[in-house]
């Protein structure tokens, strides 16, 4: 499962990610806070995709996890639209035979979908004001 | 010739998401771009940062363009 969602995302959607060969199964979800990395108050965000390439680049992210590290499965989906404070923005899934190799992917494939899949974000502040926020790289 | 033209976030705002956009024969993604900031003159604060991608790939400003191509325009990106 490689998509992006206009709905909210569930995380006990990814029964698929799992399968009888995988001892392991790790999942990131990444939700929405409260408040900026400056400390200002954060009412919620809106997401927008190039979504053909972001796809794209879910399944390289996929697959380099897949090589790298032995993960057997992985899953990603993020979030377009609005997404309120608490709700999940992305989920990242990595299935392996041992936990070791399901942290590692997991790991690698949530920081690559935040270094180079064309997804952006708009932080909507409490006094109605709004910003776009690029990710920090390294 | 007609190329298509999506904008993202912040170059969003300032143009459009879509647009077409005419250019001569022989073109290259540098020259669509500097067509783009003669329409759009906020978008020359986004020179350094903005990347472009050429029907899904990214690519230089020296790659030559054909009819109908779709070009991207990519703020730094911020998902997670």
């Amino acid at each position: 499962m490689l998509r992006i969602s206009r709905a909210p995302i569930d995380p006990g959607s990814f029964a698929e990610a799992s399968d009888d060969g995988a001892g392991a199964s790790v999942t990131f979800l990444g939700t929405v806070r409260a408040h900026g990395d400056d400390g200002r108050a954060v009412a919620g965000l809106a997401y927008e995709a190039y979504e053909p390439m972001a796809v794209a680049e879910f399944e390289r992210i996929a697959a380099e996890a897949r090589e790298r590290f032995g993960a057997r499965q992985v899953a990603i989906v993020h979030r377009v639209g609005d997404v309120a404070v608490g709700d999940i923005a992305v989920a990242v899934v990595a299935t392996a035979e041992h936990r070791a190799a399901a942290f590692d992917a997991c790991r690698y494939a949530i920081d690559e979908v935040k270094r180079r899949a064309p997804i952006w974000k708009c932080e909507r502040y409490a006094d109605g004001k709004a910003a776009w926020k690029a990710n920090s790289l390294g | 010739m007609t190329v298509r033209v999506l904008a993202f976030a912040r170059l969003r705002e300032l143009m459009a998401a879509e647009i077409s956009l005419d250019v001569g024969a022989g073109s290259s993604v540098g020259d669509a771009w500097a067509a783009l900031m003669r329409e759009y003159p906020a978008l020359s604060d986004f020179a350094e940062t903005t990347r472009i991608a050429r029907n899904g790939r990214l690519v230089t400003a020296t790659e030559v363009l054909s009819a109908g191509d779709e070009l991207a325009l990519l703020p730094p990106v911020g998902g997670g």
